[in-house]
């Protein structure tokens, strides 16, 4: 897909269809595996899948490509969420997937470059933004077009080196960086705000030399129009801080603590995809 | 009381002006290759770079982690990293980055730790880099490289750029004297160079403590004691098959380095050395061995050659050593 090309865009209902595919498959590979970041790849499905099929130039024939678009997922531990979309992309077939955390898998329970289709392996927090200011850099020096996204946790916005990144990517008026923040709002531990607070979080990038936009998180249309405007301000880098629901779209998980890490049992994984099934019935009734 | 190392004439330079010049040389013929400084330039003799190739330097102010971090992104996308910080802050605070960014994910980035182990001297402590073997030791896919002279440095220096993996280089402040006044050696990561041959006892020893080293054979010579000096340039990979050779002539191996006793070049020798299998005997090596190098404490207060001398990192305390080890 090339970026920019509208002839191979989804609609907006076909996107929402794909989340609530995506969904049912990081659930069933949760199981599975009986292992697995729940909540967190829940409320990122929307952003990764408007990334993967709206916005980035890449590909599994591009992966290769020095001018592809890079994405690196700096909150690695939601790597389920990744792998679906990446299978759904051609990167590797999906059946793959079956050997999740399984012994001498090359799927582990973080980001790895062994997989195809991922940039960089990650999983301690806080790496995700230093690279892609590296990434970015090299695109100017280079005189690339290429764009360089992060999708960040608001869980590990306490980590210093974030903060690091923020001050050069702004010094360096990296435009073709753009860090999505999953703002779900809860951590392991409790309520983000509790734990840590990051807010008002707008005025820290603001004051750190960035441009902010704030999105619902799990509204595609939403997203699609942030990530179609972007860069938001020539000679800043873009944030957006995406408002999401931790466990997004299992009515039982959402906004709960206990599905950071939850596996669910062979009961509620029924109930879940009876849910998401509901939803997907109600999307197909829906004009595009 | 501080002893002065004499210095050959010949124009030689402290190590990591050779590395600044040598990096200088290789980016006028490739752009991609690319220094990352943390407000470092200057100590890591980079200002001339700097003003040659602005384009090929980035600065990321004193923000190590983000340097290394940065360092990865730009190796990611083809470029030839060096990331130049002193060892002291590079090598413990950006450890994490080093481990997963580099290492983990395989970038080409040379990580550079200058002013390394009590180069800084008086300014103490937290200048001082005596962990730098021991933890990267641990790190799976990184070259451990200590030149110990101009030229092992420039060779050094070009390898790594030309490696396409990741590399520490790690360099001291001293004018560093020519270890051979003809040098037709050859220089590859992981083999051991022989500075001195002897049969009565080795020794191993790396960066600015080889020019010691070779000092105390001399001393060691006019006893009649015939020493092997090795400049073991690589930890890691080490060279074992040189070592192993060591051993089977010599009946006492001193190792000498400027790192803590603990997890540096003498335990990687030590390490070796406990699991050789002696083929007459069967059992392990039975010569005697000693570690050289600073003690599990934070250092007395003084300059690098006063640091050395405290602890017997000179050619008298290193002759010393091997005397009482002959002499067991």
């Amino acid at each position: 897909m090339v970026n920019g090309s509208n002839a191979f865009k989804m609609t907006s209902k076909e996107l929402k269809l794909k989340s609530v595919e995506y969904r049912k498959k990081i659930l069933k590979y949760i199981l599975q595996a009986k292992a697995g970041h729940t909540g967190g790849s829940l409320s990122a499905t929307d952003i990764l899948n408007v990334l993967y099929n709206d916005v980035l130039n890449v590909s599994p024939e591009n992966f290769a490509s020095p001018d592809r678009d890079r994405y690196v997922q700096s909150k690695g531990h939601c790597v389920e969420a990744l792998f679906v979309v990446l299978a759904d992309q051609g990167f590797f077939p999906e059946e793959e997937l079956n050997t999740l955390c399984k012994y001498q898998s090359h799927y582990i329970g973080h980001p790895t470059r062994k997989v195809k289709g991922v940039e960089q392996n990650t999983g301690a927090l806080g790496h995700g933004l230093p690279i892609c200011v590296g990434t970015a850099i090299a695109a100017k020096l280079d005189n690339k077009a290429y764009r360089v996204f992060t999708l960040m946790g608001d869980g590990e916005l306490p980590e210093g080196s974030n903060w690091e990144a923020a001050l050069s990517a702004a010094h360096y008026k990296l435009d073709n960086l753009c860090a999505i923040i999953d703002k779900n709002s809860l951590q392991i531990t409790a309520a983000t705000s509790d734990v840590m607070n990051t807010d008002p979080l707008d005025e820290k990038w603001k004051a750190f030399g960035w441009a902010v936009k704030e999105v619902n998180g799990n509204d595609i249309e939403e997203l699609r129009t942030a990530f179609n405007s972007l860069p938001f301000e020539k000679g800043k880098p873009s944030v957006i801080i995406a408002h999401t629901t931790k466990g997004k779209g299992v009515s039982f998980m959402e906004n709960e603590l206990k599905w950071h890490h939850g596996v669910p049992s062979k009961e509620q994984y029924e109930q879940a995809m009876e849910e998401l099934d509901a939803e997907r019935i109600n999307l197909e009734r829906l004009s595009n | 009381m501080a002893e002065q190392i004499h210095i050959e004439p010949g124009g030689d330079k402290p190590n990591q002006d050779v590395f600044a010049e040598t990096l200088q040389r290789l980016a006028a013929s490739d752009r991609n290759v690319i220094a990352v400084t943390s407000d470092s330039r200057g100590s890591g003799k980079l200002v001339p770079f700097g003003k040659q190739f602005p384009q090929q330097i980035v600065e990321v102010g004193i923000a190590e982690q983000n340097l290394v971090g940065v360092a990865a992104g730009l190796g990611s996308c083809g470029k030839k990293v060096f990331a130049v910080s002193p060892a002291c802050f590079l090598t413990a605070r950006s450890l994490e980055q080093i481990k997963n960014d580099i290492c983990y994910s395989n970038h080409p980035v040379t990580v550079v730790g200058i002013s390394a182990g009590v180069s800084y001297g008086a300014l103490g402590s937290t200048h001082h880099s005596l962990h730098d073997f021991a933890v990267l030791r641990a790190i799976n896919n990184i070259t451990i490289v200590a030149p110990a002279d101009n030229f092992e440095t420039e060779k050094a220096t070009e390898l790594a750029a030309a490696s396409g993996t990741p590399v520490y280089l790690r360099f001291g402040k001293k004018i560093m004297p020519a270890l051979k006044a003809k040098n037709n050696d050859s220089f590859v990561f992981g083999k051991g160079r022989i500075i001195t041959e002897g049969n009565d006892v080795a020794i191993i020893a790396n960066g600015e403590t080889v020019y010691p080293a070779v000092q105390a054979g001399a001393l060691l010579k006019e006893q009649n004691i015939e020493a092997t000096v090795v400049s073991m340039h690589t930890i890691k990979p080490l060279d074992t098959v040189l070592i192993e050779s060591l051993a089977r002539k010599c009946k006492a191996i001193v190792t000498v380095e400027e790192h803590s006793i603990y997890g540096g070049l003498g335990e990687a020798v030590a390490s070796f050395l406990m699991q050789l299998k002696s083929p007459s005997t069967g059992g392990v090596w039975g010569g005697s061995f000693k570690i050289i190098g600073i003690p599990d404490e934070y250092t007395v207060t003084g300059s690098q050659i006063e640091i050395f001398n405290h602890y017997g990192i000179s050619k008298e305390g290193i002759a010393s050593e091997v005397l009482k080890l002959i002499q067991q």
